[in-house]
């Protein structure tokens, strides 16, 4: 298996159609937006372009360490794994991304996390999004 | 329907009272689909017979559909009201995030009753909904201003919809329209009007929902199909590189395109207004509505010095399109792109319909070359075509209004053409302003019959050309047989509610299955039925609010420059016309 994660090749080309969140959310067969882990907005606006919101798989990752439960585990070479049954729904790790990749399914009082499976890039029909080989796996 | 749908909760909204409520109408959205099939039966509910356009009688609805946050390009909402410039049926469509944040918001439905004493602003968020205090937007100068405003105050950034009005619904200016993600537009009919008489600035709505699914592989199986010709199709890559503005080359080619208030259909700058022209010189983004891949919103980039200090600019992005470049160029032979994107600009500030204003600053200008106005009731200005700087002051002065002959021009060129003469010219349809097709027979029999007087009822400009194409003189039979099926096939698209620009991907046996997954199991014929009745809901409707086939006039201009089809006559609007009601009688 290869360890990948998503990235976001050059934000300019996204035109803010918001494919890749319903994408995301049909990992499960369903439609709509509650379970996507991948968000985009308008950079203030639509005359300013779009900011395209994915899980960077860091290799220390700030989420996993404010859990008090350890319901996030390291997954190898970067990111993190959701272990729901371990989850509390303190939205602890919510509030520490940085760069806010972490969602929060309200129906389900769980975060919602990227499994990097890049679905969401398949239904990118501007190459926005791509899914690649994490550091530890490039040669 | 699928179990646990929340499609069919209407949420309603009182402006008088402050309050809100939500009913469950599951047999409205069973029957009637959603979008304008749900929407003409709230409207009928809602709207006394007799309602004044500007009073809080007159009810708002925005409605969804069944396909909405389901499939690709099902990305429109529905409105109805009854319309301040036409007196009657007032149906208009957006996209934007409208569509997809209404619907994960939980609702099917949203119906706006009342009118607020003071100036308000509504939020939904999903269950919340607020009536927030809006005096200080009111009066701003810019609908933009207005959007940067809410963006800061409200939550769900990019699940969300912000619509809202300019200085033009304010002013009660009958084609003001609803502007909602800065670029779309709940554009014809008067909408930001009666926003604007019931003092309500702006309405967001966001929400995050999810659906599930009976047979969910069937829903991936039907999306991927829907997906893969949304984004393959040579017709859906066109709408992508050069957007609507596409039409221009080829319309003014074929003599359509209207020009200098029609009295030509060929304008000899075209080349230089063209999409090409646009999207070569100026183009600078290109945006999508919330679940479209094919991105046809084209925004260009206008890079303007400021004239009192040296190396100082600014650059504006000004969203263009065919019927834009149309009314605010070809009409008026406005020459080049940037002085069209000045007058767009100066339109989207206000929050006006484009193609109104393009159409009544046309009718002006002609009135005013004929002597039957002078610069008195123009207050001082000379309207000279081609001339940007005049038309930018005399779009203000249809905003402000500051005399007479201003407030009757923002009540639309029919009822300006009543007070002042020049009604051979005053090209209005129903009391609609005409869209950019000077195609044939087709277009402006379509204009006249269709429910909202719009372009896209029945879409004559499209048969128009087909028959031109294939060098085919129609019947009057022939134009209302075509202008009454296709718009019975359209009560169902703006039911689902499926952009028009995807009508060619959503044939009739995608659009049975993907019904088929949303828990519809509907046949072709049984929508077919169904969108016949819708078409005779609406006009049910207009008959009941004083619309008559007879009543309708034709502009003599029409008749008096050819079309690629050749002349018209009135005797042959006539015949089509009368047909097509008696088709409309026996559906």
């Amino acid at each position: 298996m290869v360890y990948r994660r998503l990235s976001v090749v050059d934000v300019d080309l996204c035109v803010g159609c918001q494919c890749c969140m319903f994408a995301c959310n049909r990992r499960f067969a369903e439609a709509g937006l509650s379970r996507s882990a991948i968000h985009v907005r308008s950079a203030g606006g639509f005359e300013r372009g779009f900011v395209v919101t994915v899980c960077r798989a860091c290799p220390d990752p700030p989420c996993m360490k404010v859990c008090p439960t350890n319901a996030l585990e390291l997954r190898k070479h970067g990111g993190v794994i959701l272990k729901p049954e371990k989850c509390i729904g303190c939205q602890n790790c919510v509030e520490a991304c940085t760069i806010g990749a972490i969602f929060w399914n309200k129906v389900e009082a769980k975060p919602v996390i990227c499994v990097y499976c890049g679905y969401c890039a398949d239904f990118c029909a501007f190459g926005v999004l791509k899914a690649e080989p994490l550091e530890g796996e490039k040669k | 329907m699928m179990e646990e749908d929340s499609l069919s909760r209407i949420l309603y909204v009182d402006l008088s009272r402050r309050r809100f409520w939500v009913k469950e109408r599951p047999e409205l959205f069973e029957k009637w689909l959603g979008g304008a099939g749900v929407a003409i039966q709230l409207l009928k509910e809602e709207c006394p017979k007799d309602a004044d356009p500007f009073g809080p009688e007159n009810p708002v609805i925005f409605a969804v559909g069944p396909l909405n946050g389901l499939f690709p390009i099902a990305s429109k909402t529905a409105a109805m009201f009854k319309s301040p410039l036409t007196g009657n049926l007032g149906e208009s469509y957006a996209g934007g995030r409208s569509s997809i944040a209404l619907r994960m918001a939980g609702y099917g439905a949203l119906v706006i009753k009342g009118s607020s004493e003071t100036p308000v602003y509504l939020a939904v968020h999903e269950e919340d909904v607020h009536f927030r205090e809006a005096s200080v937007l009111w009066g701003m100068r810019s609908s933009y201003t207005v959007g940067r405003v809410i963006r800061g105050r409200e939550p769900a950034a990019g699940v969300r919809t912000i619509m809202r009005i300019g200085r033009a619904g304010e002013k009660l200016v009958s084609y003001a329209c609803l502007v909602t993600e800065t670029y779309r537009h709940f554009g014809r009919l008067g909408l930001g009007a009666v926003f604007g008489s019931k003092k309500l600035k702006a309405l967001t709505i966001s929400g995050k929902r999810s659906f599930k699914f009976k047979k969910p592989r069937q829903y991936r199986e039907v999306y991927d199909k829907i997906f893969e010709q949304l984004v393959t199709s040579p017709a859906m890559k066109k709408y992508h590189e050069l957007g609507t503005a596409m039409n221009i080359g080829p319309l003014n080619e074929m003599k359509a395109l209207p020009t200098k208030n029609l009295s030509s259909a060929s304008f000899e700058k075209a080349e230089d207004i063209s999409g090409e022209s646009f999207a070569e010189k100026y183009l600078g983004r290109r945006v999508a509505c919330a679940h479209c891949p094919v991105s046809c919103v084209h925004i260009a980039a206008l890079r303007e010095p400021y004239e009192t200090e040296p190396y100082f600019y600014k650059t504006k992005m000004i969203s263009y399109d065919y019927e834009l470049i149309y009314a605010l160029g070809s009409m008026l032979e406005i020459p080049s792109p940037p002085e069209v994107l000045k007058l767009i600009d100066e339109v989207e500030t206000f929050g006006l319909d484009a193609m109104s204003t393009g159409v009544a600053l046309a009718w002006a200008t002609e009135m005013q070359e004929r002597g039957l106005i002078t610069e008195t009731e123009l207050s001082g200005l000379r309207l000279r075509w081609g001339d940007a700087e005049a038309y930018t002051k005399a779009i203000q002065m249809l905003v402000e209004q500051p005399n007479d002959f201003f407030r009757a021009l923002a009540r639309g060129v029919d009822y300006a053409s009543l007070k002042y003469g020049g009604s051979e010219y005053a090209l209005a349809f129903g009391g609609n302003e005409m869209p950019g097709y000077h195609t044939g027979p087709a277009a402006h029999v379509g204009y006249l019959v269709g429910a909202r007087h719009s372009h896209l009822d029945g879409s004559g400009y499209s048969i128009d050309q087909k028959w031109s194409a294939a060098g085919r003189q129609p019947t009057a039979e022939d134009v209302a047989a075509a202008l009454i099926s296709e718009e019975i096939w359209r009560q169902i698209l703006s039911s689902l509610v499926i952009c028009y620009f995807g009508r060619g991907v959503y044939t009739q046996e995608i659009v049975v299955e993907a019904l088929n997954v949303a828990g519809y199991p509907v046949s072709y014929q049984e929508l077919m039925k169904l969108g016949a009745e819708i078409l005779k809901a609406k006009y049910e409707f207009k008959f009941s609010q004083g619309f008559s086939f007879e009543g309708l006039k034709v502009p003599k201009r029409v008749l008096e420059t050819p079309t690629p089809l050749g002349f018209i006559s009135e005797d042959f609007i006539r015949e089509s016309v009368n047909l097509y009601r008696r088709k409309l009688e026996s559906l």
